[in-house]
């Protein structure tokens, strides 16, 4: 026991196979994409926050903002930042799906994949359609 | 070999601290309470944006200091905020293993959240209020 203490952090056990031996699917990209969109949302919470104090500033530092979201770079972070908003928004309905038990099986979890990004994609879409039409 | 005998966990292990903190369905349930809560949310958020962004200052401060949107906002941000918080930690403790880096990220993660919830709190008290 008192020898095994010791070695038991640093040896060297087989791990289990990981990514590299899968082939590529739909659903595990869509894994790494819920994943990835939530951390790109995590860091694009700085902008909201800048913009909404910004906002509640005086009109000088709502203009430097202002000017920043709607430069060319600005606006690409901000679609990419909508997009993210959906396409994690369905995976989080995805969830909910499977914690009811629902779509775990072989066509169904390929239909909610597909419908995740197809989703993400046309709500995207149709928010900067609306976003231009309204203004 | 002491204490429980039912237990699989081994000696070292015990003494080490290793093993489950007890907080997982917690932490489970609370990132489904707020996605659930985000989804009505978001859609309002959304909407808020595509009515204010690239307009002037007045009409934002008008449209985001009316109680509706202030309270949408105020409702918005604190759900998004956690629900960050609670993910961040997920990654963090998936992939950072080292105890230290891990401590560090962990309260970092804390940190952020919190400079950005009560930033973004602030702004939409003080487009209500002032």
């Amino acid at each position: 026991m008192t020898t095994d203490q010791g070695q038991s952090r640093g040896a060297a056990r087989p791990l289990s196979p990981h990514l590299q031996v899968y082939r590529f699917a739909l659903t595990m990209a869509m894994s790494i994409a819920h994943r990835i969109t939530g951390v790109g949302l995590y860091v694009g919470t700085i902008l909201l926050a800048w913009w909404l104090v910004a906002a509640a500033s005086d009109a000088s530092s709502f203009a430097t903002a202002s000017a920043f979201m709607g430069s060319a770079f600005g606006r690409l972070i901000l679609f990419g930042f909508t997009w993210a908003l959906f396409h994690h928004m369905l995976g989080g309905v995805r969830h909910f799906i499977w914690d009811l038990g629902y779509g775990m099986d072989h066509p169904e979890r390929e239909y909610l994949a597909q419908g995740t990004l197809a989703g993400g994609l046309i709500l995207t879409l149709l928010v900067w359609f609306l976003a231009y039409v309204v203004r | 070999m002491s204490g429980n005998s039912k237990s699989i966990r081994t000696p070292a292990a015990k003494v080490l601290y290793l093993g489950s903190a007890r907080s997982g369905t917690r932490h489970a349930w609370r990132m489904r309470a707020t996605s659930m809560a985000l989804i009505p949310l978001t859609i309002g958020f959304v909407w808020l944006l595509i009515t204010t962004v690239g307009k002037d200052h007045g009409v934002v401060r008008a449209t985001l200091g009316h109680p509706f949107a202030s309270i949408l906002l105020l409702l918005f941000i604190p759900a998004s905020v956690y629900h960050m918080m609670l993910g961040m930690q997920t990654i963090i403790e998936d992939y950072v293993h080292s105890e230290h880096v891990k401590s560090f990220a962990l309260l970092a993660n804390m940190f952020f959240s919190a400079v950005i919830g009560v930033a973004c709190v602030y702004a939409i008290l003080r487009l209500s209020f002032v």
